[in-house]
């Protein structure tokens, strides 16, 4: 990364055509445009430090997060960096648990609130017919009932099983991903390409892969970030009203919620979890940002900001 | 003393000021003159335009030379006295009238916002009454009916009538027009030329007529000063730079554009002209000029005068300003083609909505020929081509390809009717995916169409980019990296991948360049002759007709008004309605006999 950044400005703009001529594999050069942009090397950064502490962590935990190592809200010592929790956990411990789910619950939403937004926005936007107006009016009615509301009924009735979710925080997404991917889909749909391609008589379904999809990824990518970041806040805020992950499980947003008594004797039990959530939504956002500049720019715009 | 003096005008990139976009401009302009510019895409004749207004583009500034208009130098104005300028002193007319107009308030307060701004003593009786000259001398209705319209509730050629209005309302001493007529109709383009001339010369004002379609100007200009790679190539007289042009570069120009009195062959330019930073310390032009000599690779020739009032940057201008430019007569067409027609239109009728489009258009190709739709807009032409093709529906009438009547809707068309019945879009910018490699693109109908491995549909892609003279290297690219002209190329060689026998071309060329023209053409012309490609081929431009179609139709608000071989319908039209097309068709020829539109 330190070669990309510094490399002179016309070397890189040379280089821009070359890389694009070279490689058929348009993922391949959209990824090394994003990676000269400053705001992605630096996402991408913070990102993969916490996905590494969600997932890699908890083998090296100093205890057990499970076993009382002193009493509740006991003050950071050499032993215990951050301190004890409401029950006397190693708080350390117990952060380096409670992350792996939160990412992944987060991540697998998304991707499939993402995929079944974009499925039917794409479809709405290109039937131009009453299929349209069915698949927006169905996605209304969704929308009309808060997330957070829509999850805790489910849950509530089917018990707090992560896949379950998992599903209901995509079903929260999809809807507001579909009204995104129908706007930007419907300009796509007008232009002349498609209507090239309809006149060679590709398949329809050919043609929303191909025509309409890649030139939406802008947006979605947009979608993709702003979702990842709700999405870690929506679950880590259903584990805090104690719909999410049960205890005794270790997790971020039950943390917070099991140690805010505490909270002037023993900051650090509710403070490790919220700066952890907020790194990972702020290194996914900047990700998500610097690859749409990509996609946008189309990387010819020099602009190493 | 002249009215504009441009001296030594540098405008280069802020992020790199050693990068020109223009550089080394001189001209000057006189009360009452018009000043043709004229160059093609990336000369930087809007960047000179606008300097004129203390303007430039983002990302662009002037670093060096001075812009005096009227006496004062606008690059040292200060925003203040930039915003008192504007208008007052110096006023511009848009390429597009639409865009430039604000659609949510009605025409009476655009203009009146300027007299308010400009001149807050004015009383209101007083502003009325300028207002209604101004409306008067644009030749616009001055009722109060008109003035409380909405821009979207006038015509096109209306609505660069305000612009024009608004220009000239302030009486200011420089009028800068940036392509004012692009988008208008001949017969539209006409008239506003005529007032924009009358006005010049009625009031005094110097104009700036920027142009990318030199035979726009040539009636109209009293200079013409072209401009090629941020340089100034040439600048004298209209009558003597169109006949006897002094620069190699407004030679191939000229011969470039195809005339409406003659069928000519179009010559091409060779090669691209030099991007901005890649310009070399040598004639910018040289290495596509077919006068080149050693000398011209050493230096960098300067604009000097090579005949009494003419300036050219070239060591030959002597030479050549005094050699008259050949006559490119083409040889005549080709005996009327025979045979059953490959494809009919019998009876076509279409609608939008209760608007009538077509009234029962027939008309016949056969192979290897190429017929012309000719029509201004709202004529039906596009739907008439859009519905062969099968982007829209006949609600009359019927379209028959080889013998068989066809499906209104390409989707309920058998595969193999798409495929030999091919479209070439208008815009090459729109007809694209900018997402896909080109030669993803090319290949895509072959998909469809064909069974073909991997390897044999590089191949044909590969073939295909040669018959339209790209190469395979090309095929890698994203049309972002393409030419308007090379992206208009790939367009062609995707129909051609399908093996057609039908092409219809939509304006296939009327946003690109003459010269970029010119080799569209000929590659059209090519494949005709070649593979008895049978052409549809829609366009305003009579010009083009004349250089590319063996007959023509005259569409006028859905109907043909006449038809025919073109070399009869266009030397002795038998409607009046062909006969006012072709007088509005703009003609270098009428400009090198001297008659001006006034």
């Amino acid at each position: 990364m330190s070669t990309v950044t510094t490399t002179t400005p016309t070397a890189t703009a040379a280089e821009a055509p070359a890389a694009a001529v070279s490689s058929n594999h348009r993922a391949n050069v959209l990824g090394r445009r994003a990676l000269r942009i400053r705001q992605t090397q630096i996402g991408l950064a913070i990102t993969a430090v916490m996905v590494f502490i969600a997932f890699v962590g908890p083998y090296f935990a100093p205890h057990d997060p499970h076993a009382l190592v002193g009493l509740a809200f006991g003050k950071p010592s050499s032993s215990m960096p951050l301190g004890t929790d409401y029950l006397g956990h190693d708080v350390l411990s117990v952060l380096l648990a409670g992350g792996r789910t939160v990412v992944w619950m987060s991540l697998v939403s998304v991707l499939l609130g993402l995929a079944a937004g974009t499925v039917i926005g794409v479809a709405a936007a290109y039937s131009r017919s009453w299929i349209d107006g069915a698949l927006m009016r169905s996605t209304d009615v969704v929308l009309a009932f808060p997330n957070i509301v829509l999850v805790l009924l489910f849950v509530s009735l089917l018990g707090p099983k992560p896949w379950l979710i998992v599903l209901l925080v995509a079903a929260a997404w999809a809807p507001q991903v579909a009204r995104v991917a129908r706007g930007a889909a419907l300009e796509i749909v007008g232009k002349e390409f498609v209507e090239s391609s309809e006149v060679l008589g590709v398949p329809q379904w050919r043609i929303m892969v191909r025509d309409i999809l890649p030139n939406i990824t802008g947006p979605l990518m947009v979608e993709f970030g702003i979702r990842v970041t709700w999405s870690v806040g929506l679950i880590a805020g259903i584990s805090f009203l104690g719909a999410g992950i049960q205890p005794p499980a270790a997790d971020w947003g039950l943390m917070i919620n099991q140690n805010r008594a505490g909270i002037v004797q023993q900051p650090w039990g509710v403070l490790a979890p919220v700066l952890c959530i907020a790194l990972l939504t702020i290194g996914v956002n900047m990700t998500a940002e610097g690859l749409t500049r990509a996609v946008a720019g189309g990387g010819r715009k020099e602009d190493p900001r | 003393m002249s009215v504009v003096e441009v001296q030594r005008l540098r405008v280069a990139l802020v992020a790199d000021p050693s990068v020109n976009i223009v550089e080394d401009v001189d001209f000057t302009m006189e009360a009452g003159e018009i000043l043709g510019l004229v160059g093609e895409s990336g000369c930087g004749k809007t960047t000179v335009s606008t300097a004129l207004l203390g303007y430039t583009r983002k990302g662009a500034r002037q670093v060096g030379g001075e812009v005096r208009v009227d006496g004062r130098d606008i690059a040292q104005a200060s925003p203040e006295e930039l915003r008192r300028l504007r208008g007052k002193v110096v006023s511009y007319i848009p390429q597009d009238p639409a865009a430039a107009l604000n659609p949510a308030r009605r025409v009476l307060s655009q203009l009146r916002e300027l007299l308010v701004h400009h001149e807050p003593d004015c009383s209101t009786e007083q502003a009325e009454e300028r207002i209604a000259t101004a409306m008067e001398e644009a030749g616009l209705a001055t009722d109060e009916g008109f003035l409380r319209r909405f821009p979207h509730q006038l015509s096109g050629g209306q609505q660069q009538r305000v612009c024009i209005a608004m220009a000239f309302l302030l009486r200011p001493k420089v009028i800068v027009l940036d392509e004012p007529t692009t988008g208008l109709d001949v017969s539209t383009q006409a008239q506003v030329l005529r007032t924009v001339r009358r006005l010049s010369k009625q009031l005094d004002v110097a104009a700036l007529y920027v142009t990318h379609d030199l035979s726009v100007v040539a009636n109209l200009a009293d200079r013409l000063m072209v401009m090629y790679a941020g340089r100034v190539a040439e600048l004298g007289p209209t009558a003597e730079v169109v006949r006897q042009a002094a620069h190699p570069y407004t030679r191939r120009l000229v011969a470039a554009i195809p005339e409406v009195h003659s069928r000519r062959t179009l010559e091409t330019i060779p090669g691209r002209a030099p991007a901005p930073g890649q310009r070399p310390e040598a004639c910018t032009f040289a290495p596509r000029c077919e006068f080149a000599e050693p000398r011209c690779l050493t230096g960098e020739p300067a604009l000097r005068e090579v005949a009494p009032g003419r300036l050219a940057r070239c060591v030959r201008g002597e030479e050549l300003a005094d050699r008259p430019l050949a006559a490119r007569v083409a040889t005549a067409m080709s005996a009327a083609r025979d045979g059953a027609p490959i494809l009919s239109v019998r009876e076509a009728e279409a609608s939008y909505g209760d608007h009538r489009v077509l009234a029962g258009v027939s008309f016949e190709v056969r192979r290897g020929e190429c017929v012309a739709l000719v029509g201004e807009s709202g004529s039906g032409k596009t739907t008439l081509s859009r519905s062969i093709v099968g982007l829209h529906a006949l609600s009359g009438g019927e379209v028959v390809f080889d013998g068989q009547p066809l499906e209104g809707l390409a989707r309920r068309r058998p595969d193999d009717v798409r495929r030999r019945v091919q479209y070439i879009f208008q815009s090459p910018y729109n007809s694209l995916n900018r997402r896909r490699a080109v030669g993803d693109s090319i290949a895509a109908p072959a998909h469809v169409f064909f069974s073909l491995s991997r390897k044999e549909r590089r191949v044909r892609v590969d073939e295909a980019l040669e018959r339209v003279s790209l190469t395979a290297r090309h095929a890698h690219r994203f049309p972002d990296e393409l030419s308007g002209g090379e992206r208009q190329r790939v367009a062609i060689a995707r129909a051609l991948i399908c093996q057609p026998d039908v092409l219809i071309c939509d304006e296939i060329t009327s946003a690109l360049d003459v010269s970029v023209q010119a080799s569209i053409v000929r590659v059209l012309g090519r494949l005709q002759e070649e593979e008895q490609l049978a052409m549809v081929f829609v366009t305003h431009n009579l010009a083009l007709v004349r250089s590319i179609a063996d007959s023509v139709v005259i569409l006028d608000k859905g109907r043909i008004v006449e038809g025919g071989p073109t070399a009869r319908v266009l030397d002795a039209p038998e409607h009046d309605y062909t006969r006012r097309l072709l007088a509005d068709t703009p003609s270098l020829d009428r400009a090198e006999s001297g008659t001006r539109a006034s």
